[in-house]
């Protein structure tokens, strides 16, 4: 895949160029497998339709952006070549630098996701059945990592919300949780991570259903990096980055709150909520101030990073216990 | 040429190279703004890295020159500690410049709260005597007390392998490592001063 770097101040992030080609391709298959099924079906004498009805969007113009936004404030969109090479992604080594050199090694194709728990509809879903009733957006959105260095990014996807409803969660789910792949032999590097693997994560329902909970699959207007999370990540912008976990093999709606890694690694350092908060440090470092990369010196962290529209989800709760 | 058939000038060639090589790597990336997606952590973690790679080279001649017998280990000692502090100082000053921008009440700040600065400004401290006293003349006017001086060297070394592994968050390996080979010269010293008790005399040396 030709990977083009922009220039980082040259282009407002308004008019970032999509590049959708591999999601047409995607589409062409994808309908070509539908007219099969639907001649099938017709041989048949069988009016059987698709389970998911597919999204205008999708299916008249092929699998492009149908909205874009940008939600970082005017902000500097940070360069595809930084954020492709500066990652945390633990499975593919501890360093920075290591999951841009060794995620290769992760096939995202075929890729299903598991549903289970309090839902209605559980089931294993295929990756393409997953995305194509969604209308993929692109959201600018801020992106602040616990170590006090954030980044701002195009990303491409749909909301958390409008995937969840599709399992039809009950009453019972008062959590969803989700798990990363965990397969030692895509993930060599994995054993070195300290981390008890696989990768879980979590969020309250009601945050999960948040319009600003979202779930990404391409980012600027490409599909994922490996190293970024491919082939579908959360991501939830007013949450410290870890919450925003890569490459989901599995949700799961729960009664209660479930266990995720790095409060499990280190409670009194990471919190079930994680919230950005610049007025709760970190036991070891100060959450006031995060380097934006690019920027040499440290810029001023914003309570929930800028999105004060989540705060009523915490009405009444102890703003000590949302680190 | 004659010169180099002069084994101490060879060492202390090797000494310059280690402190100084990596310096002129560094400038190089800076002036070629090859420093990856986040400079000053890029900056920070070299630095901090040949800090202490050259404060263990440092704790490393002693016992060197017991395996080997060469004179030379003790005499490039001073000079590879020199260079550590020069590290660390660099260390320190791009902390100061661009995580707190040279405020004093940000540092002051950061000493009491967060436990691995504590401990690298700690390392840091104690080492400021041991620079400032490294010449001959300081060596001849403090005497048996320079030795004893000179003995910070080993608290500044664990306190500086404790602030790189109390900074990391899960993967503890490579200061473990650090620390492994610390306690490693650091034993040697002791199994030394047990096998050899006339050595604990006056010229102890570390």
């Amino acid at each position: 895949m030709l990977i083009r770097i922009l220039p980082p101040s040259a282009v407002p992030p308004s008019d970032i160029t999509p590049e959708p080609a591999y999601y047409r391709r995607r589409e062409i298959l994808a309908r070509m497998g539908l007219g099969a099924a639907a001649l099938l079906a017709a041989g048949c004498g069988d009016a059987a339709a698709p389970a998911a009805p597919a999204a205008p969007a999708n299916t008249a113009a092929g699998l492009k952006i149908a909205r874009r936004s940008e939600q970082a404030g005017g902000e500097t969109v940070t360069p595809f070549e930084t954020t492709s090479t500066y990652n945390n992604y633990y499975e593919f080594g501890t360093d920075k630098g290591d999951p841009s050199r060794s995620a290769h090694s992760l096939r995202t194709r075929p890729w299903s996701v598991a549903v289970d728990g309090e839902c209605e509809a559980p089931g294993r879903i295929d990756l393409d059945a997953l995305i194509r009733p969604h209308a993929l957006e692109e959201r600018i959105y801020r992106h602040r990592c616990v170590e006090a260095w954030s980044i701002v990014v195009p990303w491409l996807g749909f909301p958390l919300a409008d995937l969840l409803k599709r399992f039809k969660p009950t009453s019972k789910a008062k959590y969803v949780a989700f798990e990363t792949l965990y397969d030692k032999e895509q993930m060599p590097l994995a054993r070195w991570s300290g981390l008890d693997l696989p990768y879980r994560e979590g969020l309250r329902i009601d945050e999960a259903m948040h319009p600003l909970a979202f779930v990404s699959v391409g980012m600027y207007g490409k599909v994922l990096p490996n190293q970024n999370g491919a082939p579908l990540r959360l991501t939830i912008p007013w949450k410290y980055g870890y919450k925003s976990i890569k490459s989901v093999v599995r949700i799961r709606f729960t009664e209660r709150q479930p266990v995720t890694t790095w409060n499990q690694m280190a409670p009194q350092e990471y919190g079930f909520y994680s919230n950005v908060d610049p007025a709760v440090d970190h036991p070891r470092w100060s959450q006031a101030t995060e380097r934006r990369l690019g920027e040499l010196f440290k810029r001023k962290t914003l309570p929930f990073n800028g999105y004060p529209e989540v705060a009523p989800l915490y009405a009444g709760m102890d703003p000590k216990k949302l680190y | 040429m004659a010169a180099f058939r002069r084994p101490l000038l060879w060492w202390r060639l090797a000494a310059w190279t280690l402190g100084g090589a990596p310096l002129l790597w560094l400038a190089w990336r800076v002036a070629t703004a090859r420093l990856g997606a986040n400079p000053v952590e890029f900056l920070e973690h070299q630095t901090g890295l040949w800090s202490l790679r050259l404060l263990l080279a440092t704790l490393a001649m002693t016992p060197l020159r017991r395996l080997s017998g060469r004179s030379e280990a003790i005499q490039v000692r001073r000079l590879l500690g020199l260079w550590a502090y020069a590290w660390i100082t660099l260390h320190f000053a791009i902390y100061l410049t661009f995580d707190l921008e040279w405020s004093t009440a940000q540092l002051a700040k950061d000493l009491v709260k967060r436990s691995y600065i504590t401990l690298g400004f700690s390392a840091w401290l104690l080492l400021l005597p041991l620079a400032l006293t490294s010449t001959r003349g300081w060596q001849r006017r403090l005497r048996r007390r320079w030795t004893l001086l000179h003995r910070l060297v080993y608290p500044a070394a664990i306190l500086a392998c404790l602030h790189f592994l109390w900074l990391v968050k899960s993967d503890v390996r490579e200061p473990a490592m650090y620390l492994g080979i610390l306690a490693v010269l650091l034993a040697a010293r002791l199994g030394r001063r047990g096998k050899a008790p006339s050595d604990a005399q006056g010229s102890r040396s570390r």
